[in-house]
């Protein structure tokens, strides 16, 4: 019984394993493995992809290590493994990413491309940096205890814009709606940072630990 | 709708957490590995350690205060002080770091915060900008824990390091650092509105009017202090009752 968090030097690992060390250990769930070996990816129980930085580098970042891009696709499409994205590990769940002037594609498993913020109000500023509150648009097993108005952490100037709303599960306002949350099937990604959300996170995350889709 | 964030700053010097009154006075404050969970149990939005001698004694920063701090707290974490390379900052942000900060080395070199942008993404660059008033409406960037003036224009520095990929600004009046006077207000409006990244304003608060300020006059997108907290002048409860109560959205 393993959740693997993929490291695929996209930066620092070290709290979100420990969040999500103490979070297993609260809640009884299993072990935390953080690895790039496809191998382990093939045989986790559940698969956290975090990720910051821009889509075509952590794209890039994946497939740099040899078939661990086709060794998730497997897990989360194939066994319908419980997935978790995180940031950038989000939006590599949408059709393609639109960033820098590249189009890139991503997993495609969320309809939708990944666009830059463009609040409404100029005066907004860009990354996207703080806390925000959230508005829960659909209900789901990894949201529960998490009510609309609860805060998270987010840091990001792209968001993954979903092609089906009925994808998007909550949403903050910067200057228009932004996507917090996706799901479907077996798949979740938050653009915030559960692992840097305090309690809140820590909820979300235990709640993805012992989740059942 | 996002809101403004209340950052207590830590300054680390030897491992442990100091506040340098206009950074020549030190006085020992604490554990910083203590003091950060003791912020993130007070609801502190993130947390900023400051290593305020790294560079001129050509000290390593703390990658150790950070690997501990982050084990334990689930929350942002900025961390400055002696940066002088994208090594540098990949070793800070492996250590634990969410952000890391480039004051002297940025003003030396600029392209390091294009060079360690595009390596990490510019949401954790973060250049610290120490600013003193050197005429009415006209500010300069010094470095070395403000003992070395460079000529170089506050404003236009800001512009150009968020051109070469900074993700945010971390403004300190060193007019004000240390003084409980408030912040240099026309010089964080100054920077603030001419940048469309988010700016910290530094140095100089003294009590809970003076962060609404940095917002409503300031025009900040974050307020850091220290000594007000440190020294348990008022909580950071009190400090987001009193910004709430003066209209500041925050996160309560």
């Amino acid at each position: 019984m393993a959740c693997v968090i993929v490291d695929y030097n996209s930066g620092n690992l070290h709290s979100a394993e420990k969040s999500f060390q103490r979070m297993a250990r609260e809640t009884g769930a299993g072990e935390i493995v953080v690895s790039s070996n496809p191998d382990v990816v093939a045989r986790a129980d559940r698969i956290v992809l975090p990720g910051v930085g821009a889509f075509a580098d952590c794209r890039a970042g994946l497939l740099s290590f040899d078939g661990l891009f086709d060794a998730i696709e497997a897990a989360v499409r194939g066994r319908g493994v419980p997935f978790l994205g995180i940031c950038v590990g989000m939006q590599m769940m949408a059709t393609r990413g639109l960033e820098h002037g590249l189009d890139t594609p991503g997993f495609d498993w969320i309809g939708g491309e990944v666009v830059a913020l463009t609040p409404s109000d100029k005066a907004l500023k860009i990354p996207h940096m703080g806390w925000n509150d959230l508005v829960i648009d659909t209900t789901h097993p990894v949201l529960a205890g998490i009510e609309t108005g609860d805060h998270a952490y987010f840091v990001h100037s792209y968001h993954l814009a979903t092609a089906d709303n009925s994808d998007r599960l909550a949403h903050c306002d910067y200057g228009g709606p932004v996507t917090a949350m996706v799901g479907r099937d077996n798949m979740v990604g938050t653009q915030f940072h559960p692992e840097k959300s305090q309690s809140t996170g820590l909820r979300l995350i235990g709640n993805f630990l012992n989740w059942t889709p | 709708m996002l809101k403004t964030r209340i950052i207590p700053c830590l300054d680390v010097k030897d491992g442990r957490v100091v506040k340098g009154v206009n950074f020549v006075d030190l006085v020992d404050a604490g554990d910083p590995v203590e003091s950060a969970r003791a912020y993130d149990a007070a609801g502190a939005d993130e947390l900023c350690f400051l290593d305020i001698n790294a560079t001129h004694e050509n000290r390593g920063t703390m990658y150790d205060v950070a690997r501990r701090t982050a084990e334990q707290c689930f929350m942002p974490l900025t961390i400055g002080g002696g940066v002088r390379t994208p090594d540098d900052v990949r070793a800070l942000l492996l250590a634990g770091a969410d952000k890391v900060s480039f004051n002297s080395a940025a003003v030396a070199d600029p392209d390091v915060v294009a060079r360690s942008a595009d390596r990490f993404g510019n949401q954790c660059i973060v250049v610290a900008i120490d600013a003193k008033t050197v005429s009415p409406g006209k500010w300069e960037i010094f470095t070395h824990g403000g003992r070395r003036a460079t000529g170089i224009d506050a404003v236009e520095f800001a512009l150009l390091v968020e051109a070469r990929g900074a993700g945010e600004i971390l403004l300190t009046s060193m007019d004000r650092d240390g003084t409980r006077a408030g912040f240099n207000l026309p010089l964080t409006r100054a920077i603030a509105d001419a940048v469309s990244i988010p700016v910290i304003a530094s140095g100089g608060v003294g009590n809970l009017d003076h962060l609404v300020e940095g917002v409503t006059k300031g025009h900040a997108s974050a307020v850091l202090a220290a000594s007000i907290f440190h020294f348990g002048d008022y909580t950071i409860a009190e400090a987001k009752a009193h910004m709430a109560a003066a209209g500041i959205a925050v996160r309560l």
